[in-house]
């Protein structure tokens, strides 16, 4: 570990955003589990579940870490615990942005690491935003936090408008492609979890949480 | 030890995985190394990258492992599980993009006559939908 290249957060505050995005996760796993049921295989909710408490288990690990070294380590436990293609869609995410983020981060730092972080995505699943997957989350957010105008809460809502923009959408990647046009009228379950995360995030950055 | 190129099964779910591989082993004896991994590691339907990790090990060979998988997410986390590997073998395994019953059967015939990796992941792929 180089700790002279790591940020590092309050450790407190570092517990709060992980403990706070995984405990957000867990709480909505039947919700994501219902959201799978319509146009998947009905396993997100329990994978995400099942990796996020993985998460929790190494809380204490974690928290002694620089930032990056810790989002590695969530990353790690996703890839290995979730057990279906969202832990290393998840995973990969979440190791880019610990490979990316830079030792002091601003806004503009943040944005190109979470830049990075959606581009794993991108290329683990093969995929890009308007096929009905996380990535029609993770993009519009992406672009917000880019343009730098809109606050915190600004970001919530994008995250929030563009899962339920999923609904309407065809899917052409992912399980639910299968559906074709019988996925239309259910959100993506992966869109939602990827909601779910940044708004906990959001909310510990607030001081919601 | 085999020089034959090793064949890994990944299915969500551990019946069809064992099965497949019971197909295989008909087919092809003790020829080639064989491996096969389904289910997450608490029972449920689901693919790990930990058991894929274990199942490249255990059907490693010199010449390669090829790997058949059924649904997106077993590709995912197959995907996930060779980036993991250590160098020299990682640019040594593949999945392949073809059904898993009959594209296991295939590539294990082809690696049983001792083809390369490549030759085994093409006979494996003639089975792709076009």
């Amino acid at each position: 570990m180089m700790e002279t290249f790591a940020m590092r957060l309050e450790p407190e505050l570092q517990r709060r955003l992980i403990k706070t995005v995984a405990e957000r996760v867990i709480a909505h796993a039947d919700e994501l589990v219902s959201l799978d049921q319509a146009i998947g295989d009905g396993d997100h909710g329990l994978n995400m579940k099942r990796g996020f408490e993985a998460v929790l288990a190494d809380l204490d690990k974690l928290v002694q870490l620089p930032l990056g070294e810790a989002l590695k380590g969530v990353g790690t436990a996703l890839v290995m615990k979730v057990g279906g293609a969202s832990g290393p869609l998840y995973g990969s995410l979440f190791l880019a942005l610990g490979k990316s983020l830079p030792d002091e981060a601003t806004r503009a730092t943040l944005a190109e690491a979470f830049s990075a972080a959606v581009d794993a995505v991108r290329a683990r699943g093969k995929s890009d935003a308007g096929q009905k997957t996380m990535l029609d989350v993770l993009v519009p957010v992406l672009a917000a936090l880019r343009e730098g105008s809109s606050e915190l809460s600004g970001l919530r809502e994008t995250a929030q408008r563009a899962a339920e923009a999923t609904i309407p959408m065809k899917a052409t990647r992912g399980r639910a492609s299968f559906l074709g046009e019988r996925s239309i009228g259910h959100m993506d379950p992966g869109a939602r979890s990827s909601a779910l995360m940044l708004s906990a995030i959001i909310d510990v950055m607030e001081g919601r949480q | 030890m085999t020089r034959n190129v090793g064949i890994v099964i990944v299915s969500h779910s551990p019946d069809v995985a064992r099965g497949t591989a019971d197909m295989v082993r008909q087919m092809v004896g003790d020829e080639v190394p064989l491996a096969w991994c389904g289910g997450t590691t608490d029972g449920r339907l689901g693919t790990s990258v930990e058991s894929i990790l274990a199942a490249i090990d255990s059907a490693w060979s010199e010449s390669g492992v090829a790997i058949l998988v059924d649904l997106g997410g077993a590709e995912t986390n197959s995907e996930m599980a060779v980036e993991l590997l250590p160098d020299p073998r990682r640019g040594r395994v593949v999945v392949c993009n073809a059904p898993i019953v009959e594209g296991a059967v295939m590539a294990a015939t082809e690696a049983s006559a001792g083809s390369t990796l490549e030759q085994v992941r093409r006979t494996a792929e003639e089975l792709k939908p076009a």
